[in-house]
């Protein structure tokens, strides 16, 4: 008896020392607020691969989908603090969100513990093949001057192509009649049929159309062109440089993690982000991996930071707009 | 022409790789376990077994994948026949008749039917998009949203037919389906509808949530309280295939159903779950005897699944020629195409015409793998409805709760399930039928959209359905299968065509 006590005292003991110094035990469960298949969804299984090699442990992607992202990432800011739930979080759910929803359960600057940034995916100025502009500059001007004659296709409020969409208007000050679309897909094959005139919308989406050309791009909204479009001048070549935009998706954890659990989850996506294997597949998508000054917790809460100051003001109005 | 064998000749020297040959097995044979798993429907499934493809070369995964894709939607029309649960809106209308022949010891013929009439749509679909995928692509760009809305008009007409009681009924199930529909956050102005503040209706209520409680619970919860109508499974099982005489009663039905499948499967914008209503409803108008539907027809079986399937087919023609999907399925395979760092696009047949063929080629060996996988398998699923109700009802219901909770995790899924299911119990016990509902449920959604985006393109003017040709048609068309219904002239064989009794 006394040595099964003693037994079981030891073994409690070396069950607790190893959970104190060697997170993870079990697999971890990262949190993707969007359907299976998007590109949140495909950037959150590529960076989770190499962390899980780096973290010994399997990285699970869970999608929970739903209210244009916040339901998963409320849920995922719900959880325990201990390093096994974190969330790919993205420019919807930690900037835009609180603009448009108002309920929301969750702080994007505030209730999480950032980890860092895993990819961007730049945008780009998309229209119907017919459309009679030639660059930028005469789109700007024909938004401008044919006002609500011009349609503009986004997939839904709160979408990056909405976001981004609104933030294009505000800032050449056009007003364009806004056609919703449920998705991506269904816009971009208006856009190819030319029943909309043009849109805005992630690399990764309207590449393929581009380089198919049925459908034709006027400007990347990044400070350099894209390897996968090398012919699209960037927003600064084409004449609109305050269009300074990017869909970008980073892993997040809830607020109050243990310092080495934290350390490691940090150091995990460090490494997989700077996986060769990673880089050279966000790569082919269109994407950009962090530079340097980008990478990182104290970055991302920057970032975070400072999309929600841009986006709320921009949005507020768009929305309040949309139903006087 | 010499084109076309070539190009299918590399396509089967692809698909037919030992490798290949094997992942399309293994897809659908997964697949197909999975699916029948009720309310794991092919989105789920595929969204589950993605990570499994990660190890693989892309043909093979896309293969696999699409295996994967059959086998759930076949998968999906077994639950249909055998417990009554529809996976998805494609196999709403299998349910009617399939199950009512598993009621009467059919249900293997039922099986089997589906079966076969899924392969021969599926090989037709494969040649069609073999020979014509590039230029029928353009059938999809005439579509504009008023085209759209049009036909989903039609299809709201088509469900009154669907119907077998009264016309009135049928019409406030479909009214209350449309309204279901719109439960949700309204896509232009991002403003909660019908919420009552919960947060788990911001996104609508799910389609597989509303069906399994409508049809599989409330089904549950009736057997339940009917003693006499228990046991008539148990008992008589019958034939385990369908004999020759029931083939040739099925085929007219399974070429007409693969037509008008393969037809509306090319259209984006879910156009294909039309495909088993119309093929259902011409079915109907067609027969000798009207009244044999939903009491177990076999060409209520036949002439839906084929369309079924040959819309899951051309479903790929978007996709692959276009490289836009036309559905949620298709998106889900999108993003599987883009992990394995093949972004699809118009440019997929040329740039890599390997995977474009193989695909191709493909899609008629998982079909045949399908035949081979199921035929034996009918056996072991008529042997489940043996199982004695006592364990049925509660394994059934456990399936469904995992099932759907496997979808989103929300457990306020799973809760919809029981609120639906003691619904649709009401609806039955008052003569309301479930099927209707279900239609205009999963066109209301689209119908507002499309309704919606016409306006707005056309800037608020309604004659834009009129001046477009394809859409003054369908609305004629609409027109007149809703007059049929209604007009006192025709009201005597209105009631002969859609009264049961």
């Amino acid at each position: 008896m006394k040595k099964a006590f003693a037994f079981g005292f030891l073994a409690a003991m070396t069950a607790f020392a190893a959970r104190a110094d060697s997170y993870p035990q079990r697999p971890i469960t990262m949190v993707v607020p969007f359907a299976a298949g998007g590109p949140t969804d495909v950037i959150a299984r590529i960076v989770a691969e190499p962390m899980s090699k780096v973290l010994g442990q399997q990285v699970v992607i869970e999608n929970v989908a739903g209210a244009g992202g916040t339901t998963g990432i409320t849920r995922a800011s719900q959880s325990a603090p201990d390093g096994y739930t974190i969330m790919m979080g993205h420019m919807g759910t930690h900037g835009a969100a609180p603009a448009l929803f108002k309920g929301l359960k969750y702080d994007p600057a505030k209730s999480f513990d950032p980890i860092g940034l895993a990819a961007g995916t730049p945008i780009v100025i998309v229209a119907k093949k017919t459309m009679a502009a030639t660059d930028l500059k005469g789109l700007v001007e024909a938004l401008k001057s044919g006002g609500s004659s011009i349609n503009q296709a986004h997939a839904g409020v709160g979408s990056v192509s909405h976001s981004t969409g609104v933030l294009f208007d505000s800032i050449i000050g056009a007003k364009p009649t806004l056609v919703v679309y449920r998705g991506t897909g269904p816009a971009l094959n208006d856009l190819v049929a030319g029943q909309v005139d043009f849109m805005t919308d992630q690399i990764v989406n309207v590449a393929p159309q581009i380089a198919g050309n049925t459908i034709k791009a006027y400007a990347i909204a990044t400070p350099e062109r894209s390897p996968s479009l090398p012919n699209v001048p960037t927003t600064k070549e084409a004449g609109l440089p305050d269009y300074q935009v990017s869909a970008w998706n980073a892993v997040f954890a809830p607020k109050g993690l243990p310092e080495d659990v934290r350390k490691k989850l940090v150091d995990a996506l460090d490494a997989a982000v700077k996986d060769p294997n990673a880089t050279k597949r966000i790569l082919e998508l269109g994407g950009t991996v962090p530079k340097t000054e980008e990478a990182g917790p104290v970055a991302l809460q920057k970032l975070v930071e400072s999309e929600v100051a841009r986006w709320t003001p921009v949005l507020r109005s768009a929305v309040e707009g949309s139903n006087p | 022409m010499p084109d076309l064998v070539s190009n299918l000749g590399l396509g089967f020297s692809v698909a037919l790789s030992l490798q290949n040959v094997a992942l399309c097995f293994l897809g659908c044979l997964v697949g197909t376990l999975i699916g029948v798993l009720p309310g794991v429907g092919p989105i789920a499934t595929i969204a589950m077994l993605l990570p499994i493809t990660f190890g693989l070369d892309p043909v093979g995964a896309l293969i696999m994948l699409a295996g994967i894709y059959y086998g759930a939607q076949y998968g999906g029309s077994t639950t249909a026949i055998l417990v009554n649960i529809p996976g998805e809106a494609t196999s709403v209308v299998t349910a009617l008749d399939g199950h009512q022949m598993a009621r009467q010891g059919k249900a293997g013929i039922a099986l089997g039917t589906a079966a076969i009439a899924s392969f021969f749509a599926g090989t037709v679909a494969t040649l069609l998009i073999a020979a014509l995928g590039a230029p029928l692509t353009q059938l999809a760009l005439i579509f504009g949203p008023a085209e759209y809305f049009a036909l989903m008009v039609m299809g709201l007409a088509f469900a009154i037919v669907l119907a077998h009681g009264s016309v009135l009924k049928a019409v406030a199930m479909i009214l209350l389906g449309v309204l279901l529909a719109v439960v949700g956050t309204d896509l232009e102005t991002g403003q909660e509808r019908m919420t009552f503040g919960f947060s788990f209706l911001t996104d609508g209520v799910d389609f597989s949530v509303l069906a399994m409680g409508l049809f599989g619970v409330a089904e549950i919860l009736r057997n339940l309280d009917s003693t006499e109508t228990r046991d008539v499974m148990r008992e008589r099982i019958g034939r385990l295939l369908p004999s020759f005489a029931d083939l040739k009663q099925a085929t007219p039905a399974t070429l007409r159903g693969t037509a008008i499948g393969a037809t509306l499967g090319i259209l984006p914008g879910n156009g294909a779950v039309l495909g088993p209503f119309a093929a259902y409803t011409i079915e109907k108008k067609l027969a000798k005897d009207p009244s044999r539907f939903g009491r177990g027809a076999i060409e209520g079986v036949a002439g839906p699944e084929s369309a079924n399937n040959a819309g899951a087919q051309t479903a790929f023609i978007p996709l692959l020629t276009l490289g836009i999907p036309p559905n949620a399925v298709m998106a889900l395979m999108v993003g599987a195409m883009t992990i394995h760092g093949i972004i699809p696009g118009p440019g997929v047949m040329t740039k890599s015409p390997e995977l474009f063929w193989g695909m191709i080629a493909s899609m008629w060996v998982g079909n045949l793998m399908l035949l081979v996988i199921n035929l034996p398998l009918v056996g072991v699923w008529v042997r489940l409805l043996k199982v004695p109700y006592r364990l049925m009802f509660p394994a059934i219901l456990m399936f469904c709760s995992i099932g759907i909770y496997s979808i989103n995790s929300l457990p306020t899924d799973v809760i919809m399930i029981g609120f639906f299911g003691f619904m649709g119990y009401l609806l039955i016990k008052f003569g309301f039928e479930p099927a209707p509902l279900l239609l205009g449920f999963v066109l209301g959604k689209l119908m507002e959209e499309y309704l919606r985006r016409s306006l707005t393109l056309s800037r608020g003017d309604p004659m834009v359905f009129l001046e477009r040709p394809v859409s003054a048609v369908l609305f004629i068309i609409a027109f007149a299968i809703v007059a049929a219904a209604l007009l006192p002239s025709l009201r005597k064989s209105r009631d002969e065509v859609f009264t049961e009794a």
